[in-house]
């Protein structure tokens, strides 16, 4: 049983000092992880800061993060180990040029040891002898068939390996696994995770993350900056604006030396909020307007 | 502790939740972890360890406020006044101050004030009586007038404020979404007051029955309220991006084809004449075009428009999508959705633009196919999927069942998609069974759930 965090109120004062400010959830979440030793799904909106509370967790608790980036055609030899193919021919012949008559028993001993083996990072999580965050990032770009690859990794800790046994995790490692949901993840892996969803924050939070990840930004413009992003967000657009776009927004207002957002600064500025051309005629429409439709 | 979790995970299934018995053994383990006290953390770790889709996170919050609210102590149940509140009966005035003062302000405990005087004064809870919660909230609502204080508090922001001139329009804008905010969340006050006066009198597992919803992908087309239409709107666009996703996905991993014998011969040159690599031949991707021809008359209009949405959103994954909506008379309105970036947009120009009405305005099956099939029948190819939305409740006109037939022949698929429970048809007006002699299938497609299985089987 993991002891690394010491409570849920701990794990939101380390997000905060590394700058990851969390809510209540997803403190709790991340604490019931360590405590249970259970995966932790994360799923939400594009730009939510998903991949970015792994990456917070590990510099929290001074862990190494090991990532697992998926995409469709991800395999076993990408995700969890390989055997070093060219080292174990050049040992063959280096074996056999030196004229030593050894039986294929030795030979195959040899060069199906550690020595050959390239962890990916899969099995690099189990083996770590150190504090380690595994981040497995969009898992909804795997294949179903693949997905299964994750599962005895994920809940017996454990990996085979056909010609050295079964390798366990000495420390059990915190995972994350990260989905945009583009599709629906199985049962299977569902069941053995925590699940956490993490939403647009509300504006409080907003101003916080932005007043913290943009320094030097005043007080109010980093409250009007939320609230027109709150405002942007309740229009009924194909993509809203995610927090890095927020970010993104803050800090060309900066550039721009605005010391007070109004309708005007909003329209000339709209398109780093908004990455699609029929979401920024209709912000722009619609925030021209004092009524919300 | 345990059986108070049994009984709320049994409640969450009862909901639909579908909870497999190793996430409540994970439930138990998990608020051994947390301070009971701490009513955040608590429900944190059961919605991580029960709750594995976001869509479901709306029951799951109704179940836990509903059995883990807190409870009152048992004088205070039901029309007990709170103290500070108890008087001579409020007026009108007074009361409208009170609201528009907790809905400018947001301050959370003037909020709550409020939601307890409302309920205890306004909603006519009663010891006893088997009324549904919603009905006590419209009550309340109703007499709080929110609206009207909202309309007025609105007004007031426009036209001017304190520190002189007119604020500018943004301001305005996002002093509009405070107060919306606020008034959701003494909204949700209101209910929260409601829900615990009637579990303290009635139990906690009774008013949970009587507050069960359908899960969104569970929700009737056709008797959905306005809410649960906006909700389904929302889950609309995610639905067909993982579905467009699923789709592109199942036809590029198709199986192979067949063996490419010439192809395979001259690889095999590489490997001195072994046939090492066996090739094949890819078969073209082939997508479908589809023709959808939907009854838009006021029965099912609501599920029409869905439809239409949804396979507009999916069009990508078709070769061509083309539209046609009827109520007697039938008009195409393809090029509402061509180059429409905003679906929402177009619908609305479906409602206004198109010509359905032929005679009298009430559905003719009939009279519309047989018109599409003399105008347009011709277009079909053996490439064109064509998809019927309707009840074919056809007010007793002649049904035209030889068109359909005739669609049905020179379409490559005819399937049809019918809004009502199956145990509906053929009753009164409804002559389904006469086209359904002529489709490759018929289908009952009363909720997302059911519109996505059928849209992945034609995809």
């Amino acid at each position: 049983m993991g002891e690394r965090l010491g409570s849920a109120a701990d794990v939101r004062a380390g997000l905060e000092g590394v700058d990851y400010l969390a809510d209540e959830a997803i403190a709790a979440v991340v604490f019931l992880a360590d405590r249970l030793d259970k995966p932790v799904l994360v799923e939400g909106p594009a730009g939510t800061g998903k991949t970015e509370l792994a990456k917070s967790v590990a510099a929290m608790s001074g862990a190494r993060l090991i990532r697992l980036q998926c995409y469709e055609g991800l395999d076993e030899a990408k995700a969890l180990y390989e055997w070093n193919y060219r080292k174990q021919l050049l040992r063959i012949q280096a074996g056999s040029a030196s004229g030593g008559a050894r039986s294929w028993d030795d030979v195959e001993g040899d060069i199906f040891s550690d020595e050959f083996l390239l962890p990916r990072p899969l099995l690099e999580a189990i083996r770590a002898d150190d504090d380690v965050v595994l981040l497995v990032d969009e898992v909804d770009r795997l294949e179903v068939e693949t997905e299964a690859l994750l599962l005895e990794v994920l809940s017996d800790w454990q990996v085979s390996v056909p010609e050295l046994g079964t390798v366990r995790a000495t420390r059990i490692p915190l995972v994350f696994l990260t989905s945009n949901n583009t599709r629906d993840l199985s049962e299977a892996l569902k069941r053995r995770c925590l699940y956490l969803h993490v939403d647009y924050p509300d504006p409080e939070r907003e101003r916080a993350i932005v007043m913290a990840k943009v320094p030097g930004i005043a007080e109010h413009l980093a409250t009007q900056v939320a609230r027109v992003v709150r405002s942007v967000r309740q229009l009924d657009l194909t993509k809203p604006p995610s927090v890095s776009e927020t970010l993104d927004w803050a800090r060309t207002l900066m550039l721009l030396d605005v010391d007070a957002v109004d309708a005007e600064t909003v329209a000339a500025t709209l398109h780093v909020l908004l990455k699609n051309r029929a979401d920024i005629d209709r912000a722009a429409r619609e925030l021209r307007t004092a009524e919300a439709g | 502790m345990v059986d108070l979790l049994t009984g709320f995970v049994a409640e969450l299934r009862a909901a639909g939740l579908p909870v497999a018995l190793t996430e409540s053994l994970d439930a138990l383990a998990a608020v051994r972890h947390v301070d009971l006290g701490d009513r955040a953390a608590f429900k944190a770790a059961l919605a991580a360890t029960l709750v594995k889709r976001q869509e479901h996170r709306a029951a799951f919050d109704t179940v836990f406020e509903v059995w883990f609210s807190l409870r009152l102590p048992p004088g205070e149940a039901l029309g007990g006044d709170d103290p500070a509140l108890d008087g001579p009966a409020l007026d009108a005035d007074a009361l409208s101050a009170l609201v528009a003062d907790a809905v400018e302000t947001g301050d959370p405990a003037a909020l709550a004030a409020l939601a307890r005087l409302a309920v205890s004064r306004l909603s006519g809870l009663d010891t006893g009586r088997p009324v549904g919660a919603s009905y006590h909230l419209h009550q309340a609502w109703r007499r709080l007038d929110v609206d009207g204080a909202l309309a007025r508090l609105l007004g007031a922001a426009s036209s001017g404020s304190d520190d002189g001139g007119p604020p500018g329009v943004l301001e305005r804008r996002l002093r509009g979404d405070d107060l919306r905010v606020n008034a959701d969340r003494l909204r949700l006050e209101v209910e929260g007051e409601i829900r615990r006066r009637l579990v303290s009198d009635r139990g906690a597992a009774a008013v949970a029955r009587s507050m069960r919803r359908p899960l969104p992908e569970d929700v009737d087309f056709m008797h959905a309220t306005r809410e649960e239409m906006a909700t389904l709107r929302r889950a609309l666009l995610p639905l067909s991006r993982r579905l467009a996703v699923r789709l592109a996905r199942r036809r590029r991993h198709r199986h192979r084809g067949s063996l490419d014998f010439r192809s395979t011969v001259r690889h095999s040159l590489s490997y001195g004449g072994v046939p090492a690599e066996p090739r094949y031949r890819h078969r073209r991707p082939s997508k479908p075009e589809i023709v959808v021809i939907a009854d838009v008359s006021g029965s099912v209009a609501a599920f029409a428009r869905f439809t239409l949405q949804f396979v507009h959103a999916l069009s990508g994954q078709f070769s061509r999508v083309r539209s046609f909506v009827f109520v007697d008379g039938i008009d195409e309105v393809t090029r509402l959705f061509e180059g429409a970036d905003d679906l929402a947009h177009a619908i609305q120009r479906v409602n206004t633009e198109a010509d359905v009405i032929w005679a009298e305005g009430h559905s003719d099956y009939g009279h519309a196919l047989t018109v599409f099939w003399e105008r347009w029948g011709a277009e079909l190819t053996p490439r064109t999927t064509v998809v019927v939305l309707g009840d074919a409740r056809n007010n007793y006109h002649a049904s035209a069942a030889w068109a359909v037939a005739e669609v049905g022949r020179r379409a490559r698929h005819l399937w049809w998609l019918n809004p009502e429970p199956r145990s509906y048809w053929d009753t009164g007006d409804s002559v389904i069974s006469e086209y359904a002699e002529h489709c490759d299938g018929v289908y009952e497609c009363r909720n997302l759930r059911q519109l996505e299985h059928f849209v992945e089987r034609i995809g």
